[in-house]
């Protein structure tokens, strides 16, 4: 089941340069286990103990994942994932 | 250095002239690996907030995909503060995740809504240092490339 994840510049050290990269699961919580497991690192980057970082974004297509299950959101062949760094300050 | 265009300067300090005592925000993006701030967007601060600012996620979504599709990158990230000087906070600093971008910041703490002078500087942010570089506003570009305002 390949799923495209798109990746944002500052997490492109952990991909050689590359800004998409195909990875598998049936959830968000098994892909991002499957990117660790091709990019170590990558998942320190994306969860905060055992949940998503509060200032990165993933989106599932257009769904941000928070309101469509977080860890738990269901993946598809053929979905696309993007992650986003929020942008944002004080 | 931070070179940008009269008119793109002032959209940002008019914008956040105008969301004043909120926090305004925005990009300016351009062509990837260009270094030139070319088209102006304004930003939803979801927050809505005096003391902090975050782009709406869903905006966040759609405003990258169209920078992607056009091979362009944020070249300017822009925010502004209302009660305090144009230096990044402790926030701004621990949140900066666009290693490649500009932070511009405007301070609008001396005349709110007002017109007057208003402080804008620029930075970059990268591993939690900030490093201040010089503004050059130059001359609008011709209007076949003066910037225009997304309208999305």
């Amino acid at each position: 089941m390949a799923i495209e994840v798109r990746i944002p510049t500052i997490l492109r050290t952990y991909t050689d340069g590359q800004k998409a990269v195909d990875a598998q699961g049936d959830n968000l919580a098994g892909l991002i286990a499957d990117l660790e497991a091709n990019h170590p690192g990558i998942r320190e980057r994306l969860i905060d103990g055992e949940d998503l970082r509060r200032f990165v974004n993933v989106y599932i297509n257009d769904e941000d994942v928070r309101f469509i299950g977080g860890l738990e959101a269901p993946l598809s062949d053929g979905d696309q994932v993007t992650v986003l760094p929020a942008v944002a300050g004080g | 250095m931070l070179t940008i265009d009269q008119a793109t300067y002032d959209a940002i300090v008019a914008h956040a002239r105008r969301d004043h005592p909120d926090e305004a925000c925005g990009v300016v993006a351009g062509p990837e690996g260009s270094d030139r701030p070319e088209r102006f967007i304004e930003m939803v601060n979801a927050a809505g907030s005096p003391t902090f600012y975050e782009f709406d996620s869903t905006e966040l979504l759609r405003l990258y995909r169209d920078m992607d599709a056009r091979d362009e990158e944020p070249v300017v990230i822009y925010h502004s503060h209302t009660a305090t000087e144009a230096y990044p906070s402790r926030t701004d600093i621990g949140l900066a995740q666009e290693p490649n971008a500009h932070y511009v910041l405007v301070s609008t703490r001396e005349h709110g809504n007002n017109e007057g002078p208003v402080e804008f500087r620029s930075y970059r942010i990268t591993d939690g240092e900030v490093t201040e570089e010089e503004v050059t506003v130059v001359p609008t570009p011709s209007r076949e490339e003066a910037p225009t305002r997304s309208t999305d």
